[in-house]
């Protein structure tokens, strides 16, 4: 973790990676805040954690799990379901297409 | 004709209710007075129920109650529109859920429907949680009621500014680096941030996952103690609900807090936080001393390391997290995040990239765990710590816009008990010269919310700023 320099190239490559629609001009003034909070949080390396093993929740509870049963009041119907898609056709999501078609 | 049920504790509501010498008609007609009255101005919330469809569940509340119906059984209430709320649109204050409606409730919705709670308004906050100051919020910004050239805090401003006008006795926000405590000590109310996983996060818009807790905010500690107890438990849908027993937290209002012991971490009180802010918390150790409570002075050196630890874990998490909204099931398309998150979800999406994920989110995580060895051994010796909330009084609008690290500078106090784990109560302790609320937190011990209980109610026995009241003009 060193002082950072990110580029508007980076920020262009992780927008597109988070899928992000983002201009040129948005990618500058972007690359200028992002870059300032990641030097800002790069403070961090002075702590030590050499021996520390990481936290990721405090609960301290484990493979919580349940009955392996249908819960009814839980699930929606298709109608329900459906009803805050924008758009649908005969039932389902319709999704921007992911493959191309070669002649 | 007014008769300000709504300056009444819950308790004393729920007593006049049994007895009929009130009824909820009277309080939910005195709420819609009340939003009709302030809203054009101060912008509290972003979504108000029908009106003649609250008073029908108040007419319902009137005729089925019984002498041993929950406390609040007919009880007006709002959330912060972070909560999923069936057949009632919730937005998160993003564009993206604009028209959203949701076909489930979360679940501390269902149960304050299960006591009888009546919910009357969706509360605005900064969209998805991002923010100090509600300014990030899609929809026109929430006024501080103390001022109304000023913020209210964020991120849930919307809830802290309704229950600071008298709404509705009780709210419920939601805080993962201080979004229930910090705006609530800019509008002079009383609030409760719990303990991970006291209460179920089920239906909740997730902002960072390991980091989000539910909780009230009310007029004071008792209020906050009567709702803590009908929302906390386990919950079979978040398998992060704590299965740790539920305490019967109003009667720790009744506990002395006699022999009590308070640190007061210095580091806390050093350059950076107002003078205003530190007279008055040192005038509240005060009081807590004559109440009979030992505080002490400690040292809490990681303070400097809580913010970057925060801004590593929770822009990575909110990451992950808006990743699902894509426009295909629900919602907008991510053209619509606005600024303050493209921020946050680049700065995440960055931290977890190839090659970055040791150095920013897995040292973060380690030094979580240095937090938490720091807490645990000021709370093994104490039952809380005693802090400030926020460094200043509420700003003016847009001082906070644009400036990352100021903005991130501004939960300095709060980020670590998020960080941590632990439930904070935060509460009124002054006001500045300027006439702008001052508030406190008293952080406790995992499971710790009914001694903070104690303290709070306690406190506020032998003090009155939570009794004042702003009305909602230039002040």
């Amino acid at each position: 973790m060193k002082g950072s320099s990110i580029s508007a190239e980076d920020i262009k490559k992780i927008a597109n990676l988070a899928n992000i629609p983002i201009s040129d001009t948005q990618a500058e003034e972007l690359t200028k805040q992002v870059d300032v909070t990641v030097s800002y949080v790069s403070k961090l390396q002075e702590l030590p954690t050499d021996s520390v093993v990481e936290t990721s929740q405090v609960t301290g509870l484990e493979n919580v799990v349940r009955e392996d049963i249908v819960d009814k009041s839980r699930i929606l119907t298709q109608k329900e379901a459906l009803e805050n898609a924008p758009h649908t056709h005969n039932g389902f999501f319709v999704v921007d297409a992911v493959l191309e078609e070669h002649e | 004709m007014n008769k300000n049920l709504l300056d009444l504790s819950i308790l004393e509501l729920s007593e006049r209710l049994k007895t009929k010498s009130i009824s909820s008609v009277e309080l939910v007609t005195e709420s819609y007075q009340r939003m009709e009255a302030s809203e054009p101005i101060i912008h509290a919330a972003i979504t108000i129920r029908d009106k003649k469809e609250a008073l029908g569940k108040a007419k319902n509340a009137d005729e089925t109650r019984k002498t041993d119906s929950h406390p609040l059984h007919g009880i007006p209430y709002v959330v912060k529109d972070a909560y999923l709320t069936k057949g009632m649109r919730t937005t998160a204050a993003s564009k993206i859920l604009d028209n959203y409606i949701p076909p489930y409730n979360a679940t501390v919705i269902d149960r304050l429907e299960k006591c009888g709670a009546i919910l009357i308004g969706k509360m605005n906050m900064d969209a998805w949680g991002h923010g100090a100051s509600t300014e990030n919020t899609d929809y026109p910004v929430t006024k501080n009621p103390w001022d109304t050239t000023r913020s209210a805090g964020g991120s849930g401003g919307g809830p802290a500014a309704a229950v600071a006008l008298r709404y509705v006795p009780f709210a419920i926000g939601e805080d993962t680096g201080g979004s229930i405590r910090f705006p609530a000590s800019w509008c002079g109310i009383t609030a409760l941030k719990v303990t991970y996983g006291r209460v179920s996060r089920y239906g909740a818009i997730a902002y960072a996952s390991s980091l989000d807790s539910v909780g009230p905010t009310a007029k004071t500690t008792e209020d906050c103690a009567v709702v803590l107890e009908a929302i906390a438990g386990i919950d079979p849908y978040d398998a992060t609900s704590s299965p740790h027993p539920v305490d019967k937290y109003v009667q720790g209002i009744k506990v002395s807090i006699k022999g009590k012991r308070i640190a007061f971490p210095l580091e806390y009180y050093k350059e950076g936080l107002d003078p205003e802010i530190k007279t008055a918390i040192i005038k509240a150790r005060e009081q807590f001393v004559s109440l009979g409570a030992i505080v002490e002075d400690v040292f809490m050196p990681l303070l400097e390391f809580g913010v970057p630890v925060y801004y590593i874990l929770a822009p990575s998490e909110t990451s992950s997290n808006l990743g699902r909204y894509d426009g295909v099931r629900y919602g907008g398309t991510r053209e619509l995040f606005t600024k303050e998150t493209r921020r946050r979800i680049l700065t995440g999406t960055y931290a977890l990239s190839s090659g970055y994920y040791d150095a920013y989110y897995k040292k973060a995580q380690k030094a979580r765990s240095v937090f938490i060895q720091n807490y645990t051994e000021i709370l093994s010796k104490y039952d809380a710590i005693l802090s400030p909330v926020t460094t200043i009084s509420a700003t003016k609008f847009g001082e906070l816009l644009d400036d990352p690290v100021t903005n991130m500078m501004m939960d300095v106090y709060n980020v670590t008990v998020n960080i941590v784990g632990v439930p904070s109560l935060a509460l009124p302790c002054g006001f500045t010269q300027k006439g702008l609320p001052i508030g406190m937190q008293i952080i406790g011990n995992m499971y710790g919310e009914k001694t903070l209980v104690s303290l709070g109610a306690s406190y506020q026995a032998v003090t009155d700023w939570h009794k004042k009241i702003p009305r909602g003009e230039n002040s």
